[in-house]
């Protein structure tokens, strides 16, 4: 993204303390229109309050934030006509159908389904089938689709998705984020935040956030690129020994099981690990894989960590 | 407008598909009612009475063998003198004692009127009061029955005096603090926790990111509550003129009035507690605690104000129902105006007006 | 994990059906002792029907279901037992204490007041929380709930433990702490039962088995998984079944 385009967000040494708790320690970053922005970090890392600061539901402590151009703390009522908000639990009316609920977010915003169905029709259409259902019956995925088609029903310019992918399941994960690709190309302005790091891939641009500070913004290859790091993944019959006895090899540095693999990085970017296999035949491994890897987020976010 | 309508249409349907809440709306109130109007019974049968007749012409004769006769009353004793009126209703046998004056067929022809006095047992008001209610009726069917239709325009005039409890303190009460607790739960209670619910499911966070200002969300909560209370309140009121006979002395459209002031009440009593809490559960807990059992205990609904102690007394003087229930009574039994009982509707006027200041400057249009 | 180990689970043909509507359709599994065992499934697969019954809660319409040696219909009582339990939403008090919450699970068990006080001691140690030991659960960051409420899942020695989306939501580092942790149990010997619909946590399992409209569609190890759906990650996997 070229810094040419139109700033749609702009946050600069924004902090956030709720009493004692700082949860927000510092945080600039900009959107450019028409970008798809990913904040990527665990529970606690202050994701929630960022986005409750964007969406003006809260007050910045500290520092400045322009939604559109606009001040979040003066402007509130104009940037919220342009806002789409996707809470962290899908804010249904579990009462309601689901026609019931879009009709109903539709009226809140002045406006009607067939107005802005175009928008929201690929979408929509999937759970139209069951638009008389109520939306304490829907799963998972049919409630994210639903929630993510009210949140569009007003045509926003900003759509804020605070964890959308959070306890649904693979399949409706992925419908998801075509969703949002889609929704990109049309010019949407899009914030999401996730504490998955394999959906960082997804975005044009992440911030990886920990402890209420943003460790690094970049394109995920960026990201990726500046591991700058060898990465090697090891793996052997027997996982639990093959943590202990690396962690006794003084030339490696990290140790963290990945899937079926161990990942570690080794002192000197020199070693090759040639002695390795050795090494952990003589403690009694069988099956023994090691390999040269390139690194992804999650080992990024890691490195970033410490 | 458009947005406002579809607000409240959306409330609606939270209301009637929720068993749960229907049954609070319009189950309770009407069990209440009958329950409890049917444990004050409202039956009168074979109720032994005492006559002190001072003047025992005809007439006096004729009314005492008519109510005799009306199958209701028993003539238990014939009393001559004030101190056996007393000593009889001491002894508990008899509910009622019948007081003719002296020569009360000649006061009758000469001034053309007479009274009697009906002197009733009001330790149990609401008995005393269908049986005075009664006794009134038959002297009044006999004045116009056999007098009136002979060509005789005598005025009959029964005066009731209740014995033990003049004040016909606990009869009807429970119809006007029914009412009071009713359009209090329905009002503060309801409210409140449909405002606390959508905090707590999350809705409220896009409803404020939403357009639609503060006010028309509170207010658009708050209308269908409003509706129903009323409904209630009618309902209440019809259930007590229709079953259990209570009058309505005073102007019908006035009492309406006054209930749709004290539900108004109720409602920013509710926005109130609902800017106080963020869950349901909260909400129903302020309810409970700080409306129910003092409306219940405090407003002189079940216990006489003037009994409690002092301090009590002083707490009792800020319920909102303590008012309430004085200006229904006043205009069901006495067919009080508002010359009576302004100041009680200055006091009610000053609360909701407090109340919803206090809401609206604690309304956050934001999450925090 | 060794080929030859016993079997801790055992399910033949089990169905469970409400109604018309078959949760569970033959399902047909076996997990060995020690082994860490992914259960995999979208929304509404039938994963929570099958934990249900493996965990004695409910009884299947049919089949066989052995749990740490114990029939389900007959030995409810030793099959909870010998079972632990994690979730992620409901596993602590949040307003008693690190240890409060030890000493109440280790009761529900029936422990003795003297061995629960050992290995609670030995348990501070090994979790390097004695420092923390008396203050509430409510003050403590995510990652270490979830350890302590996987050692409270183990606490009374149980031959399986049954674990519910267990690292959702924790930061990278502290989720490898506890797969660590999880590793160590299943070296000393428990089966760990994971459910979840996580695939990059279904990687770390030994073998994983994935449901779709309460079937078994796959049961491999993760590596086998891959190579016969020809994809490149669990992810694949899953959506070439579930699709």
């Amino acid at each position: 993204m070229g810094n040419t385009l139109e700033n749609m967000v702009e946050v600069k040494g924004l902090k956030k303390s709720y009493e004692q708790i700082e949860a927000v320690k510092g945080v600039s970053f900009s959107v450019s229109k028409g970008e798809l922005f990913g904040l990527i970090g665990p529970d606690g890392a202050g994701k929630t309050s960022i986005f409750r600061i964007l969406t003006t539901l809260m007050f910045p402590t500290e520092g400045i934030v322009r939604m559109m151009d606009l001040n979040v703390i003066k402007d509130y009522k104009t940037i919220r006509n342009h806002l789409g908000y996707m809470p962290q639990r899908f804010s249904l009316y579990q009462d309601l159908s689901v026609e019931e609920n879009l009709e109903f977010f539709a009226r809140i915003f002045g406006t009607t389904i067939d107005e802005n169905y175009d928008l929201i029709k690929d979408i929509y259409a999937q759970i139209e089938p069951f638009k008389t259902r109520k939306a304490r019956k829907l799963s998972g995925g049919m409630k994210q689709k639903l929630a993510l088609s009210c949140a569009l029903i007003h045509s926003p310019e900003i759509l804020i998705l605070d964890e959308p992918t959070t306890g649904v399941d693979a399949v409706s994960r992925k419908e998801f984020w075509e969703m949002l690709i889609r929704l990109k190309e049309k010019g949407i302005t899009i914030l999401v935040s996730t504490p998955y790091m394999d959906e960082a891939n997804l975005c044009d641009r992440v911030a990886l956030i920990q402890n209420g500070k943003i460790m690094s913004i970049d394109t995920p290859e960026k990201i990726i690129g500046n591991f700058g790091r060898k990465l090697w993944a090891v793996k052997s019959d027997n996982v639990y020994q093959l943590i202990q006895d690396l962690r006794s090899v003084n030339t490696i540095d990290s140790v963290f099981p990945f899937g079926e693999y161990l990942h570690i990085t080794v002192k000197s970017d020199d070693d090759n690990l040639t002695d390795l296999i050795t090494i952990l035949r003589g403690n009694g491994h069988s099956g023994i894989e090691i390999q040269e890897i390139e690194a992804n987020i999650e080992d990024c976010f890691m490195e970033l960590m410490q | 407008m458009k947005r406002f309508i579809g607000f409240v249409k959306k409330e609606f349907h939270h209301i009637f598909r929720d068993p749960r809440t229907m049954l609070i709306l319009f189950g309770m109130p009407i069990a209440q009612i009958l329950i409890f109007g049917y444990v004050v019974s409202n039956e009168i049968n074979d109720v032994k009475i005492g006559v002190y007749d001072k003047s025992k012409d005809n007439i006096t004769k004729e009314i005492t063998n008519k109510i005799t006769a009306s199958g209701f009353f028993i003539l238990s004793d014939n009393l001559n003198s004030d101190k056996e009126i007393e000593d009889a209703f001491k002894k508990g046998i008899i509910r009622e004692v019948i007081v003719f004056e002296q020569n009360f067929a000649k006061k009758l022809e000469r001034e053309g009127s007479a009274s009697i006095q009906i002197i009733a047992d009001a330790s149990d008001a609401n008995t005393a009061n269908i049986v005075a209610n009664y006794t009134e009726s038959i002297i009044n069917n006999y004045m116009r029955e056999e007098l009136w239709a002979e060509g005789l325009p005598y005025q009959i005039n029964p005066e009731v005096r209740m014995l033990y409890n003049d004040e016909l303190k606990g009869v009807y009460m429970f119809v006007p603090g029914t009412m009071a607790l009713i359009l209090m739960l329905v009002s503060a209670m309801m409210t409140s926790i449909s405002i606390a619910r959508e905090k707590e499911m999350g809705t409220m966070e896009v409803l404020l990111v939403s357009p639609l200002k503060p006010l028309p969300i509170v207010i658009g909560k708050v209308i269908p509550y409003m509706v129903l209370s009323f409904i209630n309140a009618i309902v209440i009121i019809a259930l007590s003129y229709f079953v259990f006979k209570m009058p309505i002395q005073g102007n019908f459209i006035f009492l309406l009035a006054e209930t749709l002031l004290f539900i108004f009440m109720a409602l920013s009593l509710g926005i109130l507690i609902s800017t106080a809490s963020n869950s349901q559960m909260v909400a129903m807990f302020i309810s409970m605690f700080a409306l129910m059992l003092p409306t219940m205990l405090l407003s002189g609904f079940i216990f006489p104000i003037e009994n409690m102690p002092k301090l009590l007394q002083w707490i009792s003087a800020v319920m909102p129902a303590k008012y309430f229930i004085t200006i229904v009574k006043n205009i069901m039994i006495k067919g009080s105006g508002i010359e009576i009982i302004w100041k009680e509707t200055v006091i009610i006027v000053g609360m909701t007006l407090f109340f919803l200041m206090m809401s609206v400057k604690k309304f956050k249009v934001r999450l925090e | 994990m060794n080929e030859n180990a016993e079997n801790i689970i055992e399910v033949k043909d089990l169905v469970k059906k409400f109604g018309n509507f078959v949760a569970n359709d033959h399902l047909t599994f076996e997990v060995k002792k020690g082994e860490i065992f992914g259960f995999l499934g979208a929304n509404g697969a039938g994963k929570t029907t099958a934990i249900k019954i493996l965990s004695g809660l409910s009884y299947p319409t049919s089949g066989d279901v052995n749990i740490a040696g114990y029939d389900v219909y007959k030995e409810r009582e030793k099959v909870k037992k010998n079972i632990g339990y994690m979730s992620q939403r409901f596993s602590l008090y949040e307003d008693l204490t690190v240890r409060e919450n030890i000493r109440f699970y280790g009761g529900i068990y029936g422990l003795s007041n003297k061995y629960i006080k050992e290995k609670t001691e030995s348990l501070l140690d090994r979790l390097k929380m004695r420092e923390i030991q008396n203050l509430l659960i409510s003050s403590l960051p995510l990652g270490w709930k979830q350890k302590i409420a996987f050692s409270v899942a183990i606490f009374h020695d149980p031959k399986i433990v049954f674990l519910d989306e267990p690292t959702g939501g924790v930061d990278p580092i502290t989720r490898r702490d506890f797969w660590e942790m999880i590793y160590e149990a299943s070296h000393e010997g428990i089966t760990v039962f994971v459910t979840t619909h996580y695939m990059d946590e279904a990687e770390y399992c030994d073998r994983v088995s994935i449901m779709d409209r309460g079937k078994i569609e796959g049961l491999d190890t993760p590596g086998a998984l891959k190579d016969q759906f020809k994809a490149q990650n669990m992810d694949e996997v899953f959506l070439k079944i579930a699709r």
